[in-house]
């Protein structure tokens, strides 16, 4: 599936000038951001709570109506796009989802198939594979046939993944994929987000986790109160005076012996 | 249990009560007397017992139980609710407003189609309220704010209904009580017709809209995102189940049990895809309340019980037998 995938054009968004307003609210959620992903990168949006994290990949999918500026998707504007277009080209993962009804795996990821059913037409064997392939990459054939109320979170997340990759999108959003998960399932997570990226897909993907963010991805984007406060690869966003700016916390920034991607501590109280 | 296996039991099962309701009453006729009234009629009474009365009644059965099935189906999957049933929106009160005004004021401007018709605009009241309430900032329509307005007007409307009765004759009460638990009695072909007009084409709007309502189900914001329609397809399908329930309530009063316990029974015995929950929930729905009609009429002949009595009396165990088995399993 992949493969297929690599051969077709990537997919890159553009945000100019994006202004969100939550009614009631004091201050805008967005207050003219512009940001670029381009074709095939692996972009982390990082940030602290409530600086504008969802509400910006939700903008960038057109559920939120912004106030003023524009959001583009291969320089078409995300309104625009016709929504089953949008979901044949990206797949996105929302924060949560509540289940109320009984639903296997297997039901659940072929719904990534909606947008690429005509009305009337059952599943196709192009659909079956695309299902298969799905649930084979985030290794959860061997649970197809469960309930998805019974799997562990860090299943249920690689569920909601496949389901996003039986679309066969040409990019994955992700709010916060790997929230409250361990580090083994964060990880198997992000290593298949990554050889996503590689083969070809745009993957944006908001995290809370910075040195994660500084291995895997290839660009960063730091925002604070709804605007851009850093911008560019992980070793020009995650500095110690930038950070400490951001979350309001002092940190310490050194290289990773391992990977030799920045990594991140924050310091104790009193701590130089 | 598979679905083709489900498919089966529930046509055969409907089949079964029509027939049985057909044939039982107070006067009990063979499938031969009631072939022969319904094709030749030699024997008039024959005929106006099955042409007149039962048949009527039990096409009604059909149409409201299983209208009442697949409304309920349609708002636990637009409201994420297991709990929502057909009255969610306040429907029942509005019709019983209705139903109730009509007869204490003793009015019959329109004759037989007075009381359905009082009750099928109390309905449609309580929805544009709900409805406009629950769009009122503008934006897209929140589930939520739609659940909670119809919980409050529900709330008024009983009090109004309240009212109404108390300043009301004994006779008139008992009269608006029956009514309000829900019967078949008042089954004719016109009753029949004004549920039909109703319940078969929107049944068949809902059923076409199976697939969307599938990712409705898990959410709308993913619905969103895997391609849907969700602002459509949620006020469509809102709108349409309200009217289903609302033309069964008109014609039959409030029977409770069904829109809330087919569903589940469905759910759990085939799962949620609602391509094949819908048209389930429709079969089951429209044998189940035959049967519960059939039941009313027979057990204690020759009173009758009321339907939602037994809807109870053999929904909850059924349901609870279910609901113990999916739990082991």
């Amino acid at each position: 599936m992949l493969a297929s995938v690599r051969e077709r054009r990537h997919m890159r968004f553009e945000v100019r000038d994006l202004v969100v307003r939550y009614p009631g609210a004091i201050r805008p959620a967005l207050d003219g951001i512009s940001m670029t992903v381009p074709d095939g990168c692996f972009y982390a949006v990082l940030g602290p709570n409530g600086s504008g994290k969802s509400t910006l990949v939700r903008s960038m999918m057109g559920v939120i109506h912004p106030a003023a500026g524009t959001t583009s998707i291969d320089e078409r504007e995300v309104s625009t796009w016709d929504r089953r277009e949008l979901a044949r080209a990206v797949g996105a993962v929302s924060q949560s989802e509540t289940l109320s009804f009984p639903l296997t795996v297997r039901e659940m990821v072929a719904m990534g198939r909606y947008p690429h059913l005509g009305p009337l037409s059952g599943e196709s064997d192009a659909d079956k594979e695309a299902v298969a392939a799905a649930l084979a990459e985030c290794d959860i054939t061997e649970f197809a046939s469960r309930d998805v109320s019974t799997l562990s979170g860090g299943e249920r997340q690689r569920v909601r993944i496949a389901r996003a990759l039986a679309q066969q999108p040409r990019a994955l959003v992700l709010d916060e994929p790997t929230n409250s998960l361990d580090i083994g399932h964060e990880m198997a997570i992000l290593e298949l987000l990554r050889r996503s990226a590689d083969s070809g897909l745009t993957v944006v993907v908001v995290t809370h986790g910075l040195d994660l963010a500084a291995r895997f991805a290839d660009r960063l984007l730091l925002l604070s109160q709804g605007s851009v406060a850093s911008e560019g690869t992980p070793a020009e966003v995650l500095t110690e005076p930038t950070l400490a700016g951001v979350y309001g916390w002092p940190v310490s920034v050194s290289t990773d012996p391992a990977s030799g991607t920045p990594r991140v501590t924050p310091l104790r109280q009193g701590q130089v | 249990m598979s679905r083709f296996t489900l498919a089966s039991l529930l046509a055969v099962a409907l089949l079964a009560s029509l027939v049985a309701s057909v044939r039982f009453g107070s006067v009990e006729l063979t499938t031969a007397e009631v072939l022969a009234a319904l094709t030749s009629g030699d024997v008039q009474m024959h005929r106006d017992i099955v042409l007149q009365l039962r048949l009527p009644r039990a096409l009604l059965g059909v149409l409201v139980g299983g209208g009442l099935a697949l409304a309920g189906a349609t708002f636990q999957a637009l409201l994420r609710n297991p709990l929502a049933e057909p009255y969610i929106l306040g429907i029942s009160g509005g019709a019983s407003v209705g139903a109730v005004t009509v007869l204490a004021l003793g009015w019959a401007g329109l004759g037989s189609w007075s009381l359905p018709l009082a009750a099928f605009a109390g309905s449609l009241l309580a929805i544009v309220l709900v409805f406009r309430v629950a769009t009122a900032t503008g934006r897209a329509m929140d589930v939520r704010v739609l659940l909670l307005a119809g919980v409050v007007v529900a709330a008024f409307f009983s009090a109004c209904v309240a009212f109404v009765l108390s300043i009301s004759s004994a006779r008139t009460v008992q009269t608006a009580v029956l009514w309000i638990m829900g019967s078949l009695a008042l089954a004719s072909w016109k009753s029949v017709l004004l549920a039909a007009v109703y319940t078969v084409p929107a049944a068949l709007v809902l059923i076409g809209l199976a697939r969307p309502l599938n990712l409705m189900a898990i959410g709308e914001e993913t619905a969103h995102y895997l391609g849907a329609n969700v602002e459509g397809v949620k006020r469509t399908a809102l709108v349409i189940a309200a009217l289903i329930t609302a033309a069964g309530v008109a014609v039959a009063g409030v029977i409770g049990f069904v829109g809330l316990v087919v569903p589940h029974a469905i759910r759990l015995l085939v799962g949620s895809d609602h391509r094949v929950l819908l048209p389930l929930s429709f079969l089951g729905g429209a044998a189940f309340l035959t049967l519960a009609d059939l039941i009313a009429r027979l057990a204690l002949d020759p009173i009758e019980i009321p339907i939602g009595v037994i809807t109870a009396f053999v929904g909850v165990p059924i349901f609870l037998v279910l609901l113990r088995r999916s739990l082991e399993a």
